[in-house]
């Protein structure tokens, strides 16, 4: 039924109706208000589930590591610093194969202490073996939830997932929102049932020590998982369409690109501003089409290099930068994924920290890919540096 | 594929690794001398000193990597070690 | 699209306010999307927050800088920010003040000013300007209907205090009403 709710409450709602039966989070802004209302939901009744109070975020997602291994369908939520104080477990998460659910309000990452959005913090742990899926908007951040458990539980995948939505820009945003039914979300998503599992009476154990002869060949497996969670996400996307009438299963959204010359690729709730300000400029009569990754773990290769085969430039635009390298993760990705090709690639950081990122300045963006110029931090403050 | 997922494993496995060759100086046990206390059983890092129907206890020398705490724990000195020959 | 920018200081319920004028006009059959200027939750701090209407859905998330609509719930806020920026002509503002104006709008922008303050400690007995601010709004600028704003209160506050709230809204709304 559609209504209209802060993000952080459509999200927790997604959840609950995904039947978690073990919930283990830190509250940390912007996160804070799912957590609350999952404790909410637990103390009132509402859901069935274990909700283990934590003394810090390492714990939190420990618990869930746990609970998972025990055959529990497990989900946590964090951001920024909290993520980072997962960080261990977040490798071991996905190491021993378990596919707990997180939710990241996306997050700067200190120092300087920012309380605001960007994407640096699930970014960084890019490589740790989640799948990361990353909302446009509320009604996406939401339905992701029921994706997510459904991709990460099927056997042929045993991953976790991050779903990851702009803190505060959608987590603090009262905006419409359909959101399942229990019975809806029930059809979608049956309980969790592991291959495996903790058990006293047959014993086994999770995410034993790997010497050099077998280590490697753990951490293909682990790829090649990612790699089938492609086939699961078509799959299941597919059917979340033929059930509710949204389709997930494209790992990238195109927008106006068929046409294109310059191309903007993006992630995240910016896309929603990229969107306006292309129709502003097809007005103009520039023609400007977008690339919105959905999907960025497994990063969809083919897709983006057949989406982008035809145009004549390329403009990436990142809320999070490598230091020290010539950008930011979408770019690095989208050139290696267009390796071979003469098409320029050009880079821009934007958005850290909370900085506002307006129509104006995609069209500015735009204008300097036109002339070439890219591989930059857009919007610098000149006065400041 | 061969390797279970997640890096899993069914108990026990550790016994495919016999270490018992990597001894020097092998306990050997005096039942004469033995009170049968038990403490070479709990003492025993590797867990291979097992008792038999008549409360004496035993290494099992396939696992025994001889490192002599049940020696120089028992009370009774029932225990000698006596170097390997290989 | 329309848009409203609400100025005001931390703790007289400017997010909620912005919620719950995006609530009513959900009700009236618009897409409303609502959002704080993140962050600054410090008691007496300026703050700001921003609702968007339109009939179809708003992709847009940036601040609200050319806002249709302003409403400015402390009128010492005036001196520190500039709480008139980038206004639409045509534009509506609303300023809680007890006093005649001594500030100017921009040309071609319809000033109302309304002693929120006063009629906020008698219907509440608190100086918490923000539903009967939204009262001005829904009078003054058509997007949300009163009826759907009382839901909105109903839904929000339990028993008693939506009752209060909801007179207090009833006031600036007539009052808004008959001055036009």
């Amino acid at each position: 039924m559609m209504e209209i709710t802060e993000g952080s409450h459509a999200v927790a709602e997604a959840v609950r109706l995904c039947r978690p039966q073990v919930v283990s989070a830190y509250p940390i802004t912007p996160q804070t208000h799912i957590v609350e209302a999952l404790a909410d939901f637990v103390a009132n009744g509402k859901l069935d589930a274990e909700y283990i109070t934590v003394e810090n975020e390492l714990s939190a997602l420990s618990a869930c590591v746990g609970a998972s291994a025990a055959g529990s369908r497990a989900y946590s939520a964090t951001t920024s610093q909290g993520l980072m104080l997962m960080a261990e477990v977040v490798f071991n998460a996905a190491g021993m194969r378990l596919p707990i659910v997180m939710s990241i309000a996306n997050r700067a990452m200190g120092a300087p202490l920012s309380i605001w959005n960007d994407m640096q913090d699930s970014i960084s742990l890019r490589d740790a073996g989640w799948l990361h899926f990353y909302a446009e908007d509320n009604q996406e951040a939401t339905d992701l939830h029921f994706l997510a458990f459904k991709v990460a539980e099927d056997p042929s995948v045993q991953l976790p997932v991050f779903v990851c939505f702009d803190g505060f820009i959608l987590s603090h945003t009262y905006e419409p929102v359909d959101i399942l039914t229990q019975e809806q979300a029930d059809t979608f998503l049956p309980a969790f049932a592991p291959a495996e599992k903790l058990d006293a009476k047959d014993p086994i154990s999770f995410g034993m020590y790997a010497t050099p002869e077998y280590y490697l060949e753990f951490r293909y497996e682990t790829n090649e998982a990612q790699k089938r969670a492609k086939d699961a996400i078509v799959k299941y996307g597919k059917e979340f369409g033929a059930l509710f009438g949204r389709d997930y299963s494209a790992m990238i959204e195109e927008y106006r690109l068929d046409d294109a010359d310059t191309a903007i690729v993006a992630m995240g709730s910016m896309c929603g501003t990229i969107k306006d300000a292309i129709d502003e400029m097809r007005e103009e009569g520039k023609k400007v089409g977008l690339l919105r990754i959905r999907v960025f773990r497994p990063f969809p290769i083919e897709e983006v290099a057949k989406a982008l085969a035809h145009v004549k430039r390329i403009a990436v635009l990142d809320k999070n930068v490598s230091l020290g390298s010539r950008g930011g993760a979408t770019a690095i990705e989208v050139r290696d994924a267009l390796y071979g090709s003469t098409i320029p690639v050009k880079g821009y950081i934007l958005g850290l920290g909370g900085r506002d990122i307006r129509k104006k300045d995609i069209k500015e963006i735009v204008s300097l890919c036109e002339k070439g110029i890219g591989d930059q931090f857009y919007g610098l403050r000149k006065e400041l540096i | 594929m061969a390797l279970a997922v997640g890096c899993r494993a069914r108990p026990g496995k550790s016994r495919d690794n016999k270490t018992g060759s990597w001894r020097v100086f092998k306990p050997v046990f005096d039942h004469d001398k033995c009170s049968k206390c038990g403490m070479c059983q709990t003492l025993c890092p590797e867990g291979c000193v097992h008792e038999d129907t008549e409360g004496f206890f035993d290494p099992d020398y396939n696992y025994c990597k001889g490192c002599g705490i049940c020696a120089a724990e028992c009370p009774k000195e029932a225990i000698a070690m006596k170097q390997e020959e290989k | 699209m329309k848009e409203l920018r609400i100025h005001g200081r931390g703790g007289q319920g400017s997010v909620t306010a912005a919620e719950l004028i995006a609530v009513a006009a959900f009700e009236g059959g618009a897409y409303a999307q609502a959002f704080p200027a993140f962050g600054v939750e410090r008691r007496g701090a300026p703050v700001q927050a921003f609702v968007r209407f339109d009939n179809k859905k708003i992709r847009k998330r940036s601040q609200v800088y050319e806002p249709d609509y302003i409403i400015v719930q402390d009128s010492t806020l005036i001196k520190d920010v500039n709480v008139f920026l980038g206004v639409k002509p045509g534009g509506i503002v609303i300023v809680n003040t007890e006093k005649k104006p001594d500030f100017k709008v921009p040309e071609g922008v319809r000033l109302i000013t309304i002693d929120a303050t006063s009629i906020a400690l008698k219907a509440l007995g608190l100086p918490i300007t923000n539903t009967t601010l939204m009262g001005a709004f829904a009078a003054a600028s058509g997007e949300i209907q009163f009826g759907a704003l009382e839901n909105a209160l109903k839904h929000r506050f339990p028993g008693e205090l939506a009752v209060k709230n909801i007179a207090a809204a009833k006031t600036a709304y007539d009052s808004v009403k008959g001055a036009a």
